[in-house]
C-alpha cells in the first residue's frame, strides 16, 4: 500500500539553527500515528515543514507520491492536509461559527469533498452548537481546542495533523477530546498526533514515532514498543530508563 | 445658532473624510499597511476623472461610474505588483515602499496635468443648498455624507456576512493560521486594497466637486484620512466612520472660533486622542 503523506530525509533550518536532521516516516491512509520527544525534539518544526510554513526541499515531502515538499500553506491545505496547530490559533474577535465558516467557504471555494458538516461537528462536539454565537476567546481552553479540530476537519483533510492537541487541559478535557479521535478516523481520515503524553499517544495510535533532537530514534507499533526503548529513545541512549 | 451650524457643517465636512478613512481603515486593519500614497491615489484619480469630464463631456455621475472599477483595478494591480512584496510582520517596507510611490505619483501628475488646480465641473449641484431648521446645508455635502454612510454600513455588511469578509477578518487576526485553512493570504490582500482604493475612487469624484485638487495636494488628504483612523480606532470600520465625523466637527468649530485656526483644531483633537486614548475613541485595548 502507498503512503499517503511520506517524508524523505526531511531536513528543516529556523536561520543558521537545524531543526530537523533527515527525518523518514511514512502514514498510510486510515492510519493514526502518534509523533512523541520531549520539548525541542522537532515535533511541531516537523509538522510546520508538512504543512509549507518553513521551507523545505520539494522531494523531501511527498503526497500520495507526489513531491510537495515547500508548497504554499494554502495549497496544501487543497491537496488535503490540514493542522490543529499548536496553542489553536483561532481567529479572536471572531464568533464560533464564524471561526468554523472560514474552512467551510474555502472548502466550498475549491471544491473538496468531505463527509464534515457543521452538523456533524455538532454531533461530534455538542458545545459548538451551544456557544455559535461566542465570541472564541470566552471559551475555555477544552472548547477552544475543539473549535481548533473543528475547523481543521471542515477542511475536509484526507490527512489531519493534530500538535499537543492535550497542551494545558484538564485530564477529563483530554478524555472527551481524545474520545472524538476515532470517530474522525472512521470517516477515513488519517492522522499524524503529536504529543508529549506517551501513554495517551500509544493508545490513540497504530504506530508511533519518537523524536530526539531532530531525529526519528525509535519506530513501531503502538502496542510492541515497550517503556523502557520509549524511555531511550525520549530521552536518549545517556539517560537512564525511567 | 452659529454654533449648532458649525455642527452640521462639520458632520458634513466629516463626510467627506470618512471617504478617505475608510480605505485606509481596511488595508491598516487586515494588512498593518499604512499607505502613504493614499492621498495621491486620491488626487490621481480626481485628475483622471476631471480629464474624461472634459474630454468626454461626462457628468459626474458617468465619471463616478467609470472611475470607481478603475480604482477598483488599480488598487489590485498596487496590490499585485508593489504591496504583495513588502507586505509582513515588519511595517517599515511597506511604509518605505508606499511613500516612494507617493513621490513618484506626485511627479507623474506633475509631468501629466501641470502644477494647475482644476476641478470636476458639477454642473451647478456643487453651490445648490436647501434650509433645514435654520441651517443651510449644501446639496453636496448631503450626498457625500450619505454616499460615506451607505458606504460605511456596505464595508460593515461585507466584512460580518460574506466569504470574502470572513476570510480577510480571519487574515487580520492570524495570518498564518488563515493560511492553514485554505486562504490565500496574498489573494484576499489584493481584494482588500482593490477595495480600499475602489471607494478612494467616489471620494475622488466628491473632493474634485466640492474643492479643486492639484497633484501637490495628496499628502495633506492622507494626514486626514490618517488622523480620522486614529481618533476612531485603527481597523474599525464604524470607527473611521466616526472618528472622522469628529475631526470634521473640530476643524469646523475651530474654523468658526478663528478661520486659521481650523486645520490645527483637527490636528490637536488628533494629538490628544493619540495622548490619552492611543487606541482611538472606539477601538479596544490592545492586547
Amino acid at each position: 500500500m502507498t503512503a499517503v503523506l511520506s517524508t524523505h530525509g526531511l531536513i528543516a533550518r529556523y536561520g543558521d539553527f537545524q531543526a530537523l536532521y533527515g527525518v523518514d516516516t511514512e502514514l498510510h491512509p486510515g492510519e493514526a500515528v502518534a509523533l512523541i520527544g520531549a520539548n525541542g525534539a522537532g515535533k511541531s518544526t516537523f509538522l510546520r515543514s508538512i504543512m509549507g510554513l518553513l521551507p523545505v526541499a520539494k522531494e523531501m515531502v511527498r503526497l500520495d507520491g507526489e513531491p510537495v515538499g515547500g508548497t504554499a500553506t494554502d495549497r496544501m491545505v487543497q491537496k488535503g492536509i490540514a493542522i490543529v496547530p499548536e496553542g489553536r490559533r483561532l481567529f479572536t474577535g471572531m464568533s464560533v461559527e464564524d471561526n468554523l465558516r472560514v474552512a467551510i467557504d474555502q472548502a466550498a471555494r475549491i471544491g473538496a469533498k468531505g463527509g464534515w458538516t457543521l452538523s456533524r461537528l455538532h454531533k461530534l462536539f455538542p458545545i459548538l452548537a451551544e456557544k455559535a454565537r461566542s465570541q472564541v476567546q470566552s471559551l475555555s481552553g477544552g472548547q477552544q481546542q475543539m473549535v481548533a479540530i473543528g475547523r481543521a476537519l471542515l477542511c475536509q483533510p484526507r490527512v489531519l495533523l493534530c500538535d499537543e492537541i492535550s497542551l494545558g487541559l484538564a485530564p477529563k478535557v483530554i478524555r472527551e477530546i481524545y474520545a472524538a479521535l476515532p470517530e474522525i478516523r472512521a470517516a477515513g481520515t488519517a492522522m499524524i498526533v503529536v504529543e508529549q503524553d506517551v501513554g495517551l499517544a500509544q493508545s490513540a495510535s497504530d504506530r508511533l514515532y519518537c523524536m530526539l533532537e531532530g531525529r526519528v530514534t525509535l519506530t513501531g507499533k503502538s502496542g510492541d514498543v515497550t517503556r523502557e526503548q520509549i524511555g531511550k529513545a525520549y530521552f536518549g541512549a545517556s539517560h537512564g530508563v525511567v | 445658532m452659529e454654533w449648532f451650524d458649525a455642527l452640521v457643517q462639520g458632520i458634513l465636512l466629516g463626510g467627506m473624510y470618512a471617504q478617505y478613512a475608510l480605505g485606509m481603515a481596511l488595508m491598516f486593519g487586515v494588512m498593518r499597511i499604512v499607505n502613504i500614497s493614499h492621498g495621491d491615489l486620491v488626487i490621481l484619480l480626481s485628475l483622471i476623472g476631471i480629464s474624461m469630464a472634459t474630454a468626454w463631456g461626462l457628468a459626474p455621475v458617468s465619471v463616478l461610474i467609470i472611475l470607481v472599477p478603475l480604482a477598483v483595478l488599480m488598487g489590485w494591480v498596487l496590490q499585485k505588483a508593489v504591496l504583495n512584496r513588502v507586505v509582513g510582520s515588519d511595517p517599515l517596507p511597506s511604509l518605505i515602499a508606499t511613500f516612494g510611490l507617493s513621490i513618484a505619483l506626485q511627479n507623474l501628475m506633475l509631468q501629466i496635468w501641470s502644477a494647475n488646480s482644476r476641478s470636476l465641473p458639477g454642473h451647478g449641484i456643487e453651490s445648490q443648498s436647501i434650509e433645514i431648521a435654520g441651517v443651510y446645508v449644501g446639496v453636496l455635502p448631503l450626498i457625500v455624507l450619505a454616499v460615506a454612510t451607505a458606504l460605511t454600513w456596505g464595508l460593515d455588511i461585507v466584512l460580518k456576512h460574506t466569504r470574502f469578509g470572513r476570510a480577510l477578518r480571519a487574515a487580520s487576526a492570524d495570518v498564518e493560521a488563515a493560511s492553514m485553512t485554505g486562504i490565500n493570504p496574498r489573494a484576499v490582500y489584493a481584494l482588500a486594497t482593490a477595495v480600499a482604493v475602489g471607494i478612494l475612487g467616489f471620494a475622488a469624484v466628491f473632493q474634485s466637486l466640492r474643492s479643486t485638487v492639484a497633484p501637490a495636494d495628496g499628502p495633506a488628504q492622507l494626514i486626514y484620512a490618517f488622523e480620522a483612523v486614529i481618533i476612531g480606532g485603527m481597523g474599525a470600520v464604524w470607527g473611521a466612520f466616526l472618528g472622522s465625523m469628529v475631526l470634521g466637527i473640530a476643524q469646523a468649530i475651530g474654523f468658526r472660533i478663528d478661520p486659521g485656526f481650523g486645520v490645527l483644531a483637527g490636528h490637536l483633537v488628533f494629538l490628544f486622542v493619540l495622548a490619552t486614548r492611543p487606541q482611538g475613541l472606539f477601538g479596544k485595548a490592545t492586547t
